[in-house]
This record gives structure tokens, sequence and C-alpha cells, in this order.
């Protein structure tokens, strides 16, 4: 009897061991195969951000040249009338000669100099967007001229690099547009306090600028292009995909008609972008006539991209608000809609926002489509303030990022690095409003 | 009873009519789920200021003819009630009747508890509130009061009126529940297996405040206890695959039940 038992006993536990050696060792297989998965997305996501950030860091660092300049009435006001209309006769030309005597009175004073260097030469390290900004400071203000005052004058592109590791003397030998006197006189007036690296406010607040001053470009009209675009996004698609989704998931019936409804939504989710493009320059430009690089059609084409995914994720936390709430409601006597709007909505209102938001991130990066409604355009001009502004030509920062890329001038490269780690801030912040909505409003019935 | 024409039933009814004070009548009572039929022909009335316990295995209909009787079906797509339902002599199905102005009369407590996320005072308060039924926010505060009087959960919440609803108890949510049907003044409540999600105490608390309740309400409650049923109502009517077997008083029926079925359901034979 007690042979017999510990025979039954023992045998299954041997066969046992084998199965549970090979059941535990697919396990740990498993396990390992997941470890390196996700190894694998960390790595390249490190890769991938160590390359923007090395790249774009440096765009929010700006060299300048510091002078005092000497706003003289004898070039910039001949009559003396201090008439807006004469002053603005003066075009940038005018204004250069004032930059080259400060900067030769400057490296007079500190005792700066550089041989077989030239005053020209000289002046040529600052900016070409330099006299221009002078202009409009003194066209906005007529009567500072006759004083002296302190700028902040951009310094070239390829000074610029210089100190951003872009250029160096051995480069300057062949470039046509900086020579290593520059660059040694540079230097010299780096040591004398007169040329700095300061915080790059410009990259933020200037509009694109041409090929061959990259040191003036800024994201200033693709941010706001942006903005605008996303408040038209918001302000459309938000309402309409609300009110979409609650008329079908709570008042609809269910039938055919509803169901073809439903899928054609989930199909336009997944509609490539650009289809999106060409469905907006063919009705909203080629139609009904709206302007070409416009913030309102960029705002409309993303609004039909974004409703569908607004429509899904509205739907999806209508239908996770658990029934008996509705039943409740309608018991004491709620009309469906007042069940409705009064339990269901604001139970499912985080999960709204979140997909709102997520799906507001999604338009926010979105380019294809805005290349081909012309947003791709060199825009120079800020638009006016809302909701004029909607119908001017403006740029979009996912498109400027394409656009700076596209360009000759290495500085660019670190303009396009740049505005995407911008471009990343901002989705980064949305997405964690997000996720800060979902886990603060995380359900609680 | 089905071989009765019409006329005849009419006169019946008119007869019980006199004898006692129906509060609901159901006549000829089917219900379809798109092309199954739920319910055949159910003739059931539900006296006035009486616990009716409807009781019957699972899936034979006692819960469907208790939705009829609040129009709650009608939330249900592919759902046709057909025959007549009155409320003090009023077709509850007749188009001019205002669904919302029926629900608000016959108030419903459902299998679980399923307060509204929101504090107690505004769980209670919601329904006096979308129906004009204060004037001022003395009178919700008196409605809010008297209706956790009512069920019982007065003392229990009196301190925490702003604390969510969700975290009293499971008993104690089932009576909030209670007191926000009673709040809205119905004449009928409708329970649909109140007790099924509580503990034998919580159960006690509640099967107590039905009791209680009879004097203000008529209460019609589905169970699925058979104990419950005979501790807290005074009628029951038995469903067995759509049909109503029987309809009785309590007493005979649990001592004496008229039909084979129902000793065999209540004996615990099937079910």
């Amino acid at each position: 009897m007690t042979d017999f038992t510990v025979e039954t006993i023992g045998k299954p536990a041997l066969i046992n061991r084998a199965r549970i050696e090979r059941r535990n060792a697919s396990e740990r297989r498993f396990r390992r195969l997941g470890v390196v998965a996700v190894a694998i997305g960390v790595l390249a996501l490190v890769v991938l951000m160590t390359s923007i950030f090395t790249g774009g860091l440096s765009a929010f660092r700006q060299t300048y040249i510091s002078l005092d300049i000497f706003l003289d009435p004898a070039r910039l006001d001949k009559d003396g009338t201090r008439d807006p209309d004469a002053i603005a006769k003066i075009s940038t030309f005018g204004y250069a000669p004032l930059i080259e005597k400060a900067l030769v009175d400057a490296m007079a004073a500190k005792g700066v100099a550089v041989d077989g260097l030239n005053a020209k030469s000289a002046a040529e390290m600052v900016s070409k967007e330099a006299p221009a900004d002078l202009r409009r400071y003194v066209l906005a203000d007529p009567s500072v001229i006759g004083q002296t005052v302190r700028f902040d004058l951009l310094a070239g592109g390829r000074i610029d690099g210089y100190y951003k590791g872009r250029v160096s003397m051995a480069s300057a030998q062949l470039d046509r547009n900086v020579s290593p006197e520059q660059l040694m006189l540079a230097d010299k007036l780096r040591e004398a306090g007169i040329l700095t690296t300061k915080f790059n406010w410009g990259f933020f607040t200037a509009p694109d600028a041409s090929d061959t001053r990259p040191e003036a470009a800024g994201l200033g009209v693709a941010i706001i292009g942006s903005a605008y675009m996303m408040l038209i996004v918001l302000v459309l698609s938000l309402p309409l995909g609300v009110a979409a989704s609650i008329y079908l998931e709570e008042f609809a019936p269910q039938n055919r008609f509803t169901d073809l409804i439903e899928v054609n939504i989930a199909n336009l989710a997944a509609v490539p972008s650009i289809v999106f493009g060409i469905l907006g320059l063919a009705v909203l430009i080629n139609f009904v006539g709206l302007p070409q690089s416009a913030p309102i059609v960029g705002g409309l084409v993303l609004t039909l991209m974004t409703l569908p995914t607004i429509i899904i994720a509205t739907r999806a936390s209508l239908k996770a608000v658990p029934p008996s709430i509705r039943d409740a409601a309608l018991g004491v006597g709620a009309s469906k809609m007042q069940a409705t709007f009064h339990h269901v909505l604001p139970l499912a209102m985080p999960g709204i926002m979140t997909g709102t938001i997520i799906g507001l991130a999604r338009a926010l990066g979105e380019t294809a489509p805005l290349l081909l409604i012309g947003m791709v355009a060199f825009v120079r001009e800020f638009p006016a303030g809302p909701p004029e502004g909607f119908f001017d030509p403006a740029s979009a920062l996912p498109v400027q990022v394409y656009n700076w890329t596209q360009r000759g001038d290495p500085a660019f490269i670190e303009r396009a690095s740049g505005a995407i780690i911008v471009l990343l801030v901002f989705l980064l912040a949305m997405n964690i409003i997000a996720v800060v909505l979902r886990r603060r409003f995380e359900r609680r019935w | 009873m089905n071989v009765l024409t019409d006329a005849a039933v009419e006169k019946a009814l008119e007869q019980k009519m006199t004898e006692v004070d129906h509060k609901m009548i159901g006549q000829d009572v089917s219900v379809y789920y798109g092309e199954k039929r739920a319910l055949f022909d159910v003739n059931l009335n539900v006296r006035k200021n009486t616990v009716t316990a409807l009781i019957g295995p699972s899936g034979c209909g006692k819960s469907t003819f208790l939705r009829c009787l609040n129009r709650m079906n009608d939330t249900i797509d592919g759902c046709r009630v057909t025959g007549k339902i009155t409320l003090d002599g009023l077709d509850i199905y007749d188009p001019s009747i205002d669904v919302v102005e029926l629900r608000a009369r016959v108030g419903m407590v459902f299998q679980k508890p399923n307060p509204f996320p929101k504090s107690i005072y505004e769980n209670i308060a919601y329904g006096p509130r979308i129906h004009g039924l204060a004037r001022s926010k003395a009178d919700l505060d008196q409605i809010v009061e008297s209706s956790l009087q009512k069920a019982g959960l007065w003392n229990e919440a009196k301190d925490r009126l702003q604390e969510s609803g969700t975290g009293l108890s499971g008993g104690q949510q089932q009576r909030l529940c209670i007191a926000r049907a009673i709040a809205v003044s119905p004449e009928v409540i409708l329970m649909d297996e109140p007790c099924s999600a509580l503990d034998p105490i919580a159960t006690a608390k509640v099967e107590e405040l039905i009791h209680e309740l009879r004097t203000n309400f008529t209460i019609v409650i589905v169970t699925h206890s058979m104990q419950q049923a005979a501790r807290v109502s005074q009628r029951t009517a038995m469903f067995h695959l759509g049909l109503l077997v029987e309809e009785n008083d309590t007493d005979k029926m649990f001592t004496n039940p008229d039909d084979q079925r129902t000793q065999d359901y209540i004996m615990g034979r099937f079910g």
C-alpha cells in the first residue's frame, strides 16, 4: 500500500518537473525578448534625442556685437523735419555706415585691431539683418535720431558658427563669406567684451530670414501660424466632434445607416494626411477661393483630420460610462438629454479632453497637408491679430522645420534642430496635460 | 384567463376594482425584444400601498414586466410593448403621456446600487431640481433631509452630505438610491432585485425600509429570494417562461399555491 502511494505520487512529479522546467524556460525567454525589445526602443529614442539636442540646443544661443551707435541726423534726417515719411525713405543702406562707424570707434576705444583687415571687412562681421533691425527701431520712434543708443547687433552667421564649432580658421580660408582675419578680430572683440553670446530670444520672436541670413531666422511667424491653426482646430473640432459623438452614441438608432457612418469615421481616421491636403487645395482654395498659405485653410484641413480622432475618443469615453448611471438618471425622471448632459458627459469629460489634446498634438505636428495648401511659402510678414490674421499668409512649426532643412547654409540645420526641440516641447507639454487630466479625473464610480 | 373575451376581462377587472384599490393595471401585456417574445399576455394588477413581489426563475420576464411599468424598456433598442398598462386609470403607453413625467410618478431602484458620482446631497437634490419641486434652497434642504430620513439614512449621512455618494457602503448606497427615488415623491416605487448585491445585514435594513415605505408608496419588487418575497410582500406574482403563472396573497402563495409550477418552484424543484 505504501509503495503504491509513493510510486503514483512520485511518477507524475518526475514528469511534471520536466514540464515545469520547459514552461519556466519559455517564460524566461519571453521576458528576455521583451527586455530586448524595450531596450532597442529606448536606445533609438536616446539616439534620436541626442542627435536633435546636440545639433539644436545651440540654436537657443546667439552671438551678438554690442555697439554704441550714434543715430546721425545728418544721414537719417537731412532736412531736420523728423517727418516719418522722409525718414522712411532712407533704406537700410543708409544705416550700414552708422554701424560701421560705431564698430570702428569701439575698436579704437578698446585698442583692438587686426592687421590686413579694413573697416569694411570688419563691418561685414555684423549680420546683414542688423541695419534692417536698426531701421525698424528708428522708424518706430523717430525721436531717437541724434542720440547714441546701445545696440546688441546680430553677428553674421559664420561668426556665430565659429563659436558653435561650425566654422574654423581652416574652413574660413576656403570660405568666401568669412576670412581668418575676421575670426581673429572676433576673438579679440570677445576678449574686449564687445562680442558676446546670449540667449536667443529672436529665435522665438523673429520671422524667417533669407538663405544668406540664417542668424536672423526665427520661428515667430511659424509659432503664430501654428497657434492660429490650433485655435481653429480646437474651436471647430471639439464642439462638432463631441456633438456628433453624443448623437451617435446616445441618441441615434442602431441601423445600417449609423453603422455605415461608424465605419466611415473609422476609415477617415486612417486616411493619409496628404489626402486631406489635396482636399483642402481642391475645395477650400480652388473652389471656395480661400487664400493660399492662410491659417484658416490649414486649420480647416487639420480640423477634418482631427475630427475622427476626437469622435472615436469621445465615443469610447461615453461608452465607458456605466449604463447604470443613465438608468439612475432616467429612473428619477430625467429626460434623455438631461441624463446625457448632467451625468454622462461630465463623467466622460476627462476622456474627451485627453482625446482632444492628443488629436491637437497630432495636428500640431502634421506637415504633409500644409505643404499642399502653400504654407511652405517664405513668409516674413507677421499675420494680423485674429480673426483677420487667419486669412494672412503664415507658416507652421513642422513646415518651418521642413523648410529649413532644405536650405544650403549649415546654420539652418542648427535652426531646424532647434525648431524640432520647440515643437517637441509643445507636444510634450500637451501630452503631459493629457496624462495629468486622465490621472486627475480617473473614473470614480 | 386567456379564454375570456375582452369584454369579459373588462368586466372582471371592473369588479375587482371595486373590491380593492388598484394603483396600476396591466392588461394583456406582451413584450418583444426584436423577434423574440419575452412576455405573453400578462394580466397583473398592482394594489395601492401594497408590496407586490415578482418571483420566478431567471429569464422568466419578471424584470421585463417591472420595466414596463415605468417604460424603462423604451431605452432598449428593438423592444416593443403591446397591451395596456394604466396608472390610476391613465394609459401610460398613450402617446400623449410624457415618459419623463411618468418616471417621476413611478420611481425605480436598481439591482446594483448606482448613486451618481456626486455628493450625497446632490444625489438626492437632482430629481427635485429637474422637476422644479423645490422653490428655494431651504425647500431643497428639507426634501433632502426628509428623503434621507424616510430611507433611514439620515443619522448615518447627516454629517457627510457633501461627501461623495460612492464612498458609502453598499447597503448605504442602496438606501441612498431609495432616498433618491423617494425625493421626487413618486406614487409607485419599482425595485429590481434591490438586495441582490448586498450582505444579509444590509439586506435586512433595506427590507425593513420597504416595510415602512408601504404606508406612503405602492411598491413592486422583483426578487430572486423566496424568503425575501415572503418577508416583505403582501401579494406575490409568479412568472415562468414569460407567462404569469399565478398571482395571489403572499401567505397563500407560500403555503398553498393554486398552481403546481408555483409549488415546484417554491419547493426548489426548478429555477
